[in-house]
């Protein structure tokens, strides 16, 4: 038990020293929140009033109920037409729209007598995945023009009526609504809780390295498990409050759901957090200087981050990035607090990643414990 | 067994550099052992191995009859370190730190507070100011104190006196003095020959090797050749015109008067008066002078350094 008392003495020590740190408070405490509420209200996948431009060769009542149900979607706004096919390519590459509306002479005509016509979009993909996303919204304006089609051309019986009516009706699970704030904020939850807990636990260790401090501690009685222990606890209690505050946030702010239990939520942080408290105090015992060490947590991070699913996601990637996936802890956890946060999902459901996330906890730690000599060679 | 600590043939390396090459050197109970020599001698990486923060590449080090590599832990316990560079946390107050290792040590202030008590009072007033915003002497003082908390039965002190005024040098050395007297034993390293004298015995170390261990008189005693002091009126020209004449062993300034040595038997000083006359240095005056440590250890590394040249050519 009197190991434990120096573990809590550490503890005491290193709460003083990130307290009385006036740098430090502000990016602990204020910044994460900051960035949640930002990354959440702007990283957003929907796009909203796409400029189109407008080639209209027929200028007859159909095309205009067709231009018109464009305009009056929500999803797309007109910022000009013209009737040249030069303008259509400088109109896309000035940016001045991302997708072109071609409709051909005779567009009213064929529909009348053939029942058939074309259409052009010419779309910006420069932005492969918004570009996706514009020629979505336009196939269904059509195709609710096309079921639309024989009561606005009641004189035409050359029209294919559909014999089957097929009615599909799109419903989400687990996000009826599809709102992207109920997807989002759980990863970006995750994100803010490893930055915390990577960096600072990555620059602790090697700091006291570099002010010297760390040869008055070596040469003490501390055992390396108390010594280790007093780094990590600090920073996994932080991490915790961290999480809890960015939960309450979710919850409060963008009503993101809790459908799954919170105990559960709270062990996958737990076990979460020594992963990367114990990457950072690794990354801390294999460098010199807080500069070195700022440099790898930043490298581990941004490649954890975009790998993680959570922007991008990993079903997309091609198939050796998807084993490599596995590997990533950031990954695990953002599909935890997705599938118990939204689905509800309980732990025989996510005993995979967690499971995953626990060996990673047992490698890092032991690395790390590993790694940290008290006397060198 | 009154020996308390034991080096044998301790050698360590950096890449390419040497750094303890075959240091061997034994102190005794109480004793006040010094470690004297230029920056770079290898002082540190002697004191490191000592406090079981590195491993010797060759050799063994005992202290207190334990083995630095086989017994570290039970060695860590039982000594005090204060390493040369200022290294407790000073973003914590005086009270802090001292509270800190004293627990760390399993103990706390009040216990072994009249051994550090004579310091201690000096820190009282600045008791809640951080460690970083003590002047150098205070830091010093802090730093024993820290070192001594847990009554450590040997102190190794790296360069305590390094960078702090000399008032406060003055007052470590005679806290060191009374720590000794309490029978702890107290290995010290210094760049200052002056604080040599302070010790019971010293060792001279460069280039990661001891030129000679004795008492400071002692060393002194080693010193054979007949020593001079010279003084003129114009002290700048006096070491070059010195060092030019033909008999000139060693020359070199020793605050206002310059040190000479002869490299003949028996030197003719009236000779050595009439060639700097001759050439134009004014109010000469010379008189023998007992050697004191630093012409000594002046001695010891010119003699070392015109063996190794000897050995390369």
């Amino acid at each position: 038990m009197a190991g434990l008392r120096v573990v809590g003495h550490l503890l005491q020590k290193e709460f003083l020293q990130i307290f009385r740190n006036r740098g430090m408070l502000p990016i602990i405490f204020i910044m994460p929140f900051i960035q949640l509420a930002i990354l959440s209200n702007a990283a957003t996948f929907d796009v909203s009033r796409v400029p189109f431009h407008l080639q209209d060769f027929d200028r007859s009542s159909l095309s205009h109920r067709l231009v018109e149900s464009f305009s009056s979607s929500g999803y797309f706004r007109m910022t000009g037409h013209s009737f040249a096919r030069k303008t259509a390519l400088d109109v896309l590459l000035s940016r001045d729209a991302d997708m072109v509306l071609v409709i051909p002479e005779a567009f009213e005509k064929d529909l009348a007598t053939t029942g058939h016509t074309r259409i052009q979009f010419m779309i910006n993909a420069e932005d492969g995945f918004t570009a996706g996303v514009i020629r979505g919204y336009a196939d269904e304006i059509v195709s609710t023009f096309n079921r639309d089609l024989p009561s606005l051309m009641p004189q035409s019986d050359r029209l294919v009526k559909p014999v089957f009516d097929i009615d599909i009706r799109q419903s989400g699970w687990y996000n009826p609504e599809l709102l992207y704030t109920y997807y989002m904020v759980p990863g970006i939850i995750v994100i803010l809780v490893t930055m915390i807990g990577l960096f600072l636990s990555g620059m602790n260790v090697v700091r006291e390295k570099e002010i010297g401090t760390i040869d008055q501690i070596n040469v003490t009685p501390i055992r390396r498990w108390q010594f280790i222990t007093g780094k990590l606890l600090p920073f996994w209690i932080i991490g915790i409050g961290e999480f809890t505050a960015g939960i309450v946030i979710a919850r409060v702010l963008f009503h993101v759901p809790m459908i799954g239990s919170y105990a559960l939520i709270y062990a996958a942080a737990g076990i979460y957090l020594l992963v990367v408290l114990g990457m950072g105090l690794l990354i801390s015992t294999m460098t010199e200087t807080q500069q070195q060490a700022m440099f790898i947590a930043w490298f581990f991070s941004v490649i954890f981050i975009l790998l993680s699913g959570l922007f991008t996601p990993t079903e997309s990637m091609p198939g050796w990035a998807q084993y490599l996936t596995q590997l990533n802890p950031i990954r695990h956890f953002v599909d935890i607090m997705r599938r118990v946060m939204l689905k509800g999902a309980g732990v025989e459901l996510i005993m995979q990643p967690l499971s995953i996330l626990g060996a990673q906890a047992i490698l890092m730690l032991a690395l790390a414990v590993n790694r940290y000599r008290k006397s060198s060679r | 067994m009154s020996a308390v600590l034991i080096t044998d043939g301790v050698s360590k390396r950096f890449g390419k550099v040497e750094a303890l090459d075959g240091v061997g050197f034994s102190v005794d109970l109480a004793e006040l052992f010094g470690v004297i020599g230029a920056d770079g001698a290898g002082k540190s990486t002697l004191f490191r191995i000592l406090a079981t923060l590195l491993l010797p590449d060759a050799g063994r080090a005992r202290v207190l009859g334990l083995d630095t590599v086989d017994s570290y832990r039970m060695i860590r316990t039982r000594i005090g370190y204060m390493p040369g560079r200022f290294s407790l946390y000073q973003d914590l107050t005086v009270e802090e730190n001292l509270a800190f290792f004293a627990t760390v040590y399993g103990t706390t202030i009040k216990e072994n507070y009249e051994l550090i008590r004579d310091m201690y009072v000096q820190l009282e007033p600045f008791r809640t100011r951080r460690a970083g915003q003590l002047s150098g002497g205070m830091k010093q003082k802090l730093a024993l104190c820290c070192a001594l908390v847990h009554r450590p039965e040997l102190l190794l002190l790296d360069e305590p006196t390094t960078g702090v005024d000399a008032v406060s040098r003055l007052e470590f050395w005679q806290m060191l003095d009374r720590l000794r007297r309490l029978g702890i034993t107290i290995l010290v390293s210094t760049p200052y020959m002056d604080e040599a004298s302070r010790c019971d015995r010293v060792a001279f170390m460069q280039e990661g090797r001891i030129l000679a261990i004795d008492t400071p008189s002692g060393i002194t005693g080693l010193f054979s050749k007949p020593l001079f002091a010279v003084r003129a009126a114009e002290k700048h020209h006096l070491v070059p015109v010195l060092r030019s004449y033909p008999h000139a062993a060693s020359v070199y300034a020793f605050g206002s008067t310059v040190h000479y040595t002869d490299s003949r038997p028996s030197p003719d000083m009236g000779d050595v008066a009439a060639w700097l006359e001759s050439n134009g240095i004014g109010g000469v005056g010379i008189e023998r002078i007992k050697p004191g440590i630093e012409d000594t250890f002046m001695a010891l590394m010119e003699s070392m350094t015109s063996r190794r040249e000897a050995a390369d050519a």
